[in-house]
C-alpha cells in the first residue's frame, strides 16, 4: 500500500477539522474526494503535505512503510507527494525555469543523482511541456506572477510533470477553469497516469470526473470520509447534490 | 570534454578548475582585466582574457558557466553539454570562504598614526612632493575633525594608534617567471580565483609576475595602451603620470570631505588608477581585487576613474578579508569623473568578513564613493552588492553637473547575525534635465541592522529634472531590523521625484510552496531572496553577477529556525 490514513485528526488554532479520517490508497489508484465548502478537504491535502499551522491530534499516516507525520514537508515532496496548490503563491524575480531547476535538482541530490546540467534540463523541460501542453512562454516568468487562474493551474500540472510524484494531490486545481483548460489539466494528469502512482483528486465538481475517471469517490463530509465508492458515486452526487449527503447524515444522528 | 553552445556555436573545453571559451564576441562584456590589491598595496595585472579581433579565449570559472546556463534558460543562449558530469558543481558552503590567512613575510609601518607615519608611507612609495604636500593637509586636517555620529549604527571606538597604516609583501624583487613567485601567494591567487598559472596556460604568453608596485607587461595592458587606455596601480599614477593625478585627485572627494576621507587622503596606500581617453570605448572590464591579509592593518585605497569626452568604462572590485577576532579598518575612496558624454559603470561585491554569529570580528567598511557628471549627456551607474563586513558606512553618489546627464544607483544590502549597514547614495542635481535612478533592496536577517539613507537634491537650476527611487527591505525572523531616511530636497518646479518603498516579509505560503517541491528552507530563501534582489543582479557584469547570487545565499545561510 502507497498511503494509509487511519483515524486522523487534525486541527487550527485549536478547532478541529479533521475528526477520522480513514483512507487507503494504493499504486496505480486515482481516488477523487468530493465534499461541500468547508469539509477538510484542502485541510487533509495540506496535513499529508506537511503543512505546519495544522496541529496533528491524533492517528497516522503511513507513506511507503513509513510514518510520514515525522517527516519533514520538503523530505515528503522528495519522498514523492506533490501538493497541487488551490491558490500557487506568487514569487517575485524567481523564474519558472530556475524555480524548477533547483527543485529537480534538490530531488535528484535527494534519490543520489547528479543534478541536471543546463542542456539536459531544458530538453526535460520542453519534453514535460509538450506532454502537460503548456504552449506559452510560461517558463520564462516569475513563479506564479501576474499569471490568470487557468495559467496557475497548468503551471501546477507542469512542474507534476516534472517533479513525477508517487503521490499527487490536487485540491481543487479544477476551480476556476474554462473548459479549455481544464481539458488540459486533465489530460496531463491522464498522461502521467502510471502503474506505479496514484493521485488524489480533490473537487467540487463532477465535471473533472468525466474527463480523469477516478477509480474511487470519497465524500468528505464534517471532517469524515462518510460515503465511498466508484465513479458512480459522483454521477448520484452531481444528480442529488450535497444535500443528500448532509439529509443522510442527519437521519444517521451524527451530524446537523 | 566538449561544451557546443547551441545557435551561436560557441564551444567550450574544460581546463581543470577554470573553463577556456571561445565567443565570438558581439560586445565586450565578458572580457577581462584584473587587479589585486593586497593589503592596500601592491597591484598585479592578470589578463583574464587574450584578444583578437574576432575570437577571444576566455577563462571563465564554472561558476560564470552556470551563470551561462541559466541565461540560456531565460532563453537568451543555449549552452549544450555533451557530458554533464562537471559542469555544476553546488558550491554553497556556509562558512566565509575566504577566511584563510597567507603566510607571507611583510614589512609594515611603525604602528599607529601621527606625521611620521605619514611621511614614512611617501618616502616608502617614492611620492613626489606635492603628493606628500596632499598627505600632510589632509592629515592636519583630519586631526581636527570628529567621527561622524549621524548614521544608524553602532560603532565602538577606533584605537588609531593601535593600527598598522602600511603593510607589504617584504619580497622586493622582479620575478621572471612564476616558479620564482612565492608558492604561497600563488595559492592565495588560485583560492581568489585569480590563478597565474593557468592564465599562462591558457594565455599561451609569459606573463611576468610582480611582487610590490611594479606593473607587468602583458598583451592585455598592451592591447589597453594601443587604445591610450591607462590602467594601473595609484602608485605607478603618481610616478608616471602625476599630471592627471594632481589634476583629478580630491577633486570629487576633497581631503576635507569627511572623516574617514580625511584619513584616506592623509594614509591612502595604493589602489588603481584608470584613464579612458577621448571617444575611447574600454574593450574589456577592468577589474581590482581588494584583499586585507595582515592583521592589525587598516586598508586604505585610493581609486580614481577618469573618463575623457565620449569615453565608456566598466570597473568591477571584489572585497575579502581574512577571518579574525579582533575588527580591522577599511577606509576606501572612490572617485569618478566623467566628462561630456562619457559613461562609467562601477560594479562592487563587497564581501569583507562580516564577523562571527556572535558579532565578533569582522571589518568595518567606511567608504567614501562619489562620481561627478561633469559634461553634457554623461552617466555614471553604481552597482553593489553588499553582504560582508561588520559595519558597512557607504553612500556612493553622484554629482549630476552636466546637462542631461544620469546618475544610476542599484544596491543590494545583506545584514545576517550582528551585521551592521547604513548605506545608500546621494542624488545631487546641479545641471538642466539630469536624472537619476535609485534601487536599493535591503535583505535583514539574524539580530542585524540594515537602513537606507538616501539624499536627493534638486537644486533651483536643475530645471526638468527626474528622480525615480525605490528602496524595498526584506526582513528575515523578527529580531533584525529594516530603516529607511530618504532625504529629498527640490528647489524648482519642473522637476519631479517619485520615492517608493515597501518593507515585507517572505511568506509562510511561499516558503512552504518551494518546500513542498523539495526544497529545504534555507535554499528556499536563497531563491527568494535572488528573486527579489533580482533588479539589481541584472545589473552586474556577468562574472559578478554568479558570485553575487551565490553570496546572497551563503550570507543568509542559519537564518531561518
Amino acid at each position: 500500500m502507497l498511503l494509509s490514513i487511519k483515524n486522523l485528526h487534525a486541527s487550527i488554532n485549536g478547532k478541529e477539522i479533521l475528526k477520522g479520517i480513514d483512507l487507503d490508497v494504493n499504486q496505480g489508484e486515482v481516488h477523487a474526494i468530493m465534499g461541500p465548502n468547508g469539509t477538510g478537504k484542502s485541510t487533509l491535502a495540506s496535513v499529508i503535505a506537511g503543512r505546519e499551522v495544522f496541529d496533528v491530534t491524533s492517528g497516522e499516516v503511513i507513506y511507503k512503510g513509513r510514518n510520514l507525520l515525522k517527516l519533514a514537508v520538503e523530505e515528503r515532496a522528495r519522498e514523492g507527494i506533490f501538493l497541487g496548490f488551490q491558490y500557487p503563491v506568487e514569487i517575485p524575480g524567481v523564474s519558472i525555469t530556475n524555480f524548477m531547476r533547483t527543485a529537480v535538482n534538490e530531488v535528484r541530490k535527494f534519490k543520489g543523482l547528479d543534478p541536471l546540467g543546463g542542456g539536459a534540463f531544458l530538453k526535460l523541460m520542453e519534453e514535460k511541456k509538450k506532454l502537460v501542453e503548456l504552449t506559452s512562454n510560461l517558463a520564462n516568468r516569475s513563479v506564479n506572477e501576474g499569471f490568470s487562474g487557468g495559467e496557475k493551474k497548468k503551471n501546477e500540472i507542469f512542474q507534476m510533470a516534472m517533479l513525477e510524484p508517487t503521490l499527487a494531490i490536487l485540491d481543487e486545481t479544477d476551480s476556476g477553469l474554462d473548459i479549455d483548460a481544464l481539458r488540459v489539466v486533465a489530460n496531463g494528469v491522464n498522461k502521467l497516469r502510471t502503474k506505479d502512482n496514484a493521485f488524489m483528486v480533490i473537487t467540487h465538481y463532477q465535471r473533472l470526473l468525466d474527463y480523469i475517471i477516478p477509480d474511487f469517490v470519497h465524500v468528505l463530509f464534517e471532517g469524515k470520509i462518510v460515503k465511498s465508492g466508484s465513479k458512480e458515486l459522483a454521477l448520484e452526487l452531481e444528480e442529488k447534490g450535497y444535500d443528500w449527503i448532509r439529509k443522510e447524515q442527519r437521519d444517521n444522528g451524527i451530524a446537523g | 570534454m566538449r561544451y557546443r553552445m547551441q545557435d551561436t556555436g560557441y564551444g567550450m573545453r574544460d581546463t581543470g578548475c577554470r573553463m577556456t571559451a571561445q565567443v565570438k564576441m558581439h560586445e565586450s562584456r565578458s572580457a577581462g582585466m584584473s587587479i589585486l590589491v593586497w593589503n592596500g598595496i601592491g597591484i598585479r595585472f592578470f589578463p583574464t582574457f587574450v584578444s583578437d579581433p574576432r575570437i577571444e579565449k576566455i577563462c571563465v570559472t564554472k561558476q560564470v558557466l552556470e551563470y551561462l546556463n541559466d541565461l540560456s534558460l531565460q532563453g537568451q543562449l543555449v549552452i549544450m553539454e555533451s557530458d554533464p558530469d562537471n559542469i555544476i558543481n553546488e558550491v554553497t558552503q556556509s562558512d566565509y570562504k575566504y577566511g584563510f590567512v597567507t603566510e607571507i613575510e611583510t614589512e609594515y609601518a611603525p604602528i599607529g598614526l601621527s606625521e611620521d607615519t605619514v611621511r614614512y608611507i611617501s618616502l616608502k612609495k617614492n611620492e613626489p612632493e606635492f603628493m606628500l604636500e596632499y598627505r600632510l593637509k589632509a592629515f592636519r586636517h583630519w586631526l581636527t575633525m570628529k567621527v561622524p555620529e549621524w548614521a544608524h549604527l553602532d560603532i565602538p571606538p577606533i584605537d588609531f594608534q593601535d593600527i598598522y597604516f602600511y603593510a607589504a609583501p617584504k619580497k622586493k624583487k622582479q620575478y621572471e617567471s612564476l616558479d620564482q613567485v612565492d608558492p604561497e601567494l600563488l595559492a592565495t591567487f588560485d583560492k581568489l580565483g585569480i590563478s597565474l598559472e593557468e592564465q599562462k596556460k591558457l594565455a599561451g604568453v609569459a606573463v611576468d609576475a610582480v611582487i610590490d608596485s611594479v606593473s607587468v607587461k602583458t598583451t592585455f595592458s598592451e592591447t589597453l595602451s594601443k587604445y591610450g587606455i591607462i590602467f594601473c596601480s595609484m602608485s605607478e599614477a603618481i610616478q608616471n603620470h602625476p599630471d592627471l593625478v594632481k589634476q583629478y585627485l580630491g577633486s570629487v572627494v576633497p581631503y576635507t570631505d569627511n572623516y574617514y576621507a580625511s584619513l584616506n587622503s592623509a594614509v591612502f596606500s595604493d589602489g588603481s588608477f584608470c584613464y579612458i581617453p577621448k571617444g575611447v570605448r574600454c574593450p574589456v572590464e577592468l577589474s581590482t581585487y581588494f584583499r586585507i591579509n595582515a592583521a592589525n592593518t587598516g586598508q586604505f585605497e585610493r581609486t580614481l576613474i577618469v573618463a575623457d569626452e565620449g569615453a565608456y568604462v566598466s570597473y568591477m572590485e571584489g572585497c575579502t578579508a581574512p577571518q579574525r577576532d579582533e575588527n580591522q579598518l577599511h577606509a576606501a575612496v572612490v572617485e569618478i569623473v566623467a566628462m561630456k558624454d562619457a559613461s562609467v559603470k562601477y560594479s562592487t561585491v563587497q564581501n569583507w568578513y562580516p564577523g562571527d554569529k556572535s558579532g565578533k570580528g569582522g571589518i568595518y567598511n567606511f567608504v567614501t564613493k562619489r562620481g561627478i557628471c561633469k559634461g553634457s549627456n554623461s552617466k555614471i551607474s553604481w552597482t553593489q552588492v553588499e553582504t560582508g563586513s561588520a559595519i558597512t558606512w557607504k553612500y556612493p553618489s553622484c554629482i549630476l553637473l552636466g546637462d542631461n546627464s544620469v546618475g544610476e544607483f542599484y544596491s543590494v544590502a545583506v545584514t545576517n547575525n550582528h551585521q551592521q549597514a547604513d548605506t545608500g547614495t546621494k542624488m545631487l542635481h546641479l545641471g538642466k534635465n539630469t536624472k537619476s535612478t535609485i534601487i536599493s533592496k535591503g535583505i535583514s536577517a539574524g539580530k542585524s541592522n540594515n537602513s537606507y539613507r538616501g539624499l536627493v537634491r534638486i537644486s533651483r537650476n536643475a530645471a526638468n529634472s527626474r528622480n525615480y527611487s525605490q528602496c524595498d527591505s526584506l526582513l528575515l525572523g523578527s529580531a533584525c531590523g529594516a530603516h529607511t531616511w530618504p532625504y529629498i530636497q527640490v528647489e524648482n518646479k519642473s522637476s519631479i521625484v517619485e520615492h517608493e518603498a515597501t518593507t515585507s516579509k517572505i511568506s509562510e505560503d511561499q516558503l512552504f510552496y518551494c518546500q513542498q517541491r523539495g526544497m529545504d528552507a534555507e535554499s528556499a530563501i536563497g531563491l527568494i531572496v535572488n528573486g527579489y534582489a533580482k533588479e539589481v543582479l541584472k545589473q552586474l557584469p556577468m562574472e559578478f553577477a554568479v558570485e553575487a547570487q551565490k553570496l546572497l545565499s551563503i550570507s543568509l545561510e542559519g537564518s531561518v529556525g
